[in-house]
């Protein structure tokens, strides 16, 4: 085993611990500060597999970005507080489903690369940023155009509910 | 003179960290001093000459009182956020060039490197707000939150058309293919940058989160001793990395006469002035309130460093 291998089982180890922690913790604010971790984590575990860039776009959209507007509607829901209790037919479909996309990821995997070893060459940052606006251009352009037409529907469900309210007074 | 790697790491490692426990002080000594005298105050003059030790006095002072943990308080959570909002700024100020050669860890994609480390900075004021157990707290973290999410897009927008222009994401590179005329290319950008660095740190006038009349002190009132002290030391620490990013991306770093030798000086120099700038802005300005805060980054900021970024665009095919 080289270093890289024995980092990336840490990081690896890491990751899937604070996952497991997340998904088990009873307090809903506790669990999305187990996500941190495990996010921060998977930055690492691209970080030691070459993906540079990857990493601290994860690190910039999903720890600083995404958790944060998660913790923050905790916080002004008050859910944070309580403890969660879920029913056991919950739990068991819950844990079924994780199982299934876990076989069918874990599956796809061995089926594209086999169990033979590969060699780790990260691409660099031009190459990403190249395949993104080039060959990958239309998909990407498609996405935010998705992501717009959320944001817009969001707003008109916030501001329908508001002019309704008004409408009661 | 070459010497072995593991001793070159472990010695750049002790510079950053000795750099990262004066320059916060060095911020804080001049903000007692510019403050004072811009109000007609003499400041601190007891602790050595002409005040000039009254942080370490603050930090003996700060080490002596009882650390009290609330009841109330989510005990974990409530210990950990200190150090959680100190570390991102250590590892940030790792990355951040002083001249071409003066860089601890030059990784190459330092910029998105310094931006998305800072940016996992504010768990530390998230999970002091959340774990003080107390309703000013509460309030001033999720003010902390809607604020740190709203001014990272602008931020990072007017990081990327530096970027752009540069037509790299190494801080390094950047620097050295900065010109004199990108003051004015650059300048909706940088003052973009500098209003939502000045935001992100939680600066008068976008103090909400730590509102003394509203909120006491926000996140951060239920801590004494180090974990205030901490907090204190992050907030100064805040202050270096950005000015230092701000100098970096948008006055050219160490650019300047002789700069192969004053390279670092030239640096210090015009991050010093940033960040009297920083400290100017709270004694100038009133607070904003919350509204307007968020106005000012959706309506205004964000806008402006969008035509920014297509102003650079047009620039780059351009004279590219």
């Amino acid at each position: 085993m080289t270093s890289r291998d024995v980092l990336f089982v840490a990081v690896g180890l890491i990751t899937a611990a604070a996952a497991v922690l997340s998904v088990t913790n009873r307090r809903v604010l506790h669990a999305g500060l187990w996500l941190v971790v495990a996010l921060g984590g998977l930055a690492g575990c691209y970080l030691v597999l070459g993906a540079e860039l990857v990493a601290l776009v994860q690190l910039l959209v999903y720890v600083g970005a995404v958790v944060v507007l998660v913790l923050f509607a905790l916080m002004l829901t008050r859910s944070g507080a309580g403890e969660v209790d879920t029913s056991s037919a919950h739990r068991w479909v819950a844990g079924a489903v994780g199982a299934g996309v876990t076989v069918l990821l874990g599956g796809t995997l061995v089926a594209a690369y086999g169990w033979s070893e590969r060699e780790v060459a990260g691409p660099s940052n031009d190459a990403i940023g190249e395949q993104i606006f080039g060959t990958w251009v239309w998909p990407f352009e498609l996405l935010s155009l998705l992501l717009l037409a959320a944001l817009v529907a969001a707003v008109a469900v916030a501001t329908t509910g508001h002019r309704r309210q008004e409408g009661e007074r | 003179m070459e010497l072995p790697l593991t001793v070159e790491i472990i010695l750049k490692a002790v510079v950053v960290l000795a750099a990262f426990l004066t320059l916060p002080l060095a911020i804080g000594q001049t903000e007692h001093k510019v403050m004072a005298h811009m109000q007609g105050r003499l400041g601190p003059m007891e602790a050595g000459p002409h005040g000039i030790a009254q942080l370490v006095a603050d930090g003996i002072k700060f080490v002596q009182k009882e650390d009290v943990t609330p009841a109330a308080a989510d005990r974990w959570v409530f210990r950990l956020a200190p150090a959680v909002a100190l570390i991102p700024y250590l590892i940030a100020l790792a990355a951040i060039p002083w001249s071409a050669a003066w860089v601890a860890a030059d990784v190459p994609a330092s910029l998105l490197f310094v931006l998305a480390v800072t940016s996992v900075g504010i768990f530390g004021t998230l999970m002091a707000g959340w774990g003080s157990g107390n309703k000013y707290s509460l309030v001033g973290g999720m003010r902390a939150g809607a604020q740190l999410v709203s001014y990272e897009l602008p931020m990072v927008l007017a990081a990327a058309s530096v970027a752009m222009a540069a037509g790299t994401l190494s801080l390094t590179g950047i620097a050295q293919a900065w010109s004199w005329w990108w003051l004015v290319w650059q300048l909706p950008g940088a003052l973009v940058f500098l209003i939502a660095a000045v935001a992100e740190l939680q600066r008068v006038p976008f103090d909400a989160p730590v509102a003394d009349a509203e909120v006491v002190f926000g996140p951060y009132t239920e801590y004494s001793g180090l974990g205030f002290a901490f907090f204190l030391l992050a907030e100064y620490a805040g202050i270096v990395v950005m000015s230092l990013l701000f100098t970096v991306l948008f006055l050219g770093g160490w650019s300047g006469p002789w700069s192969d030798t004053l390279g670092p000086v030239w640096t210090l120099l015009k991050a010093t002035m940033v960040a009297i700038l920083i400290l100017w802005l709270r004694i100038a300005w009133p607070r904003v309130r919350e509204d307007q805060l968020q106005r000012l980054a959706w309506v205004v900021l964000v806008p402006v460093a969008l035509v920014q970024l297509a102003l650079t665009g047009v620039g780059v095919v351009v004279w590219g």
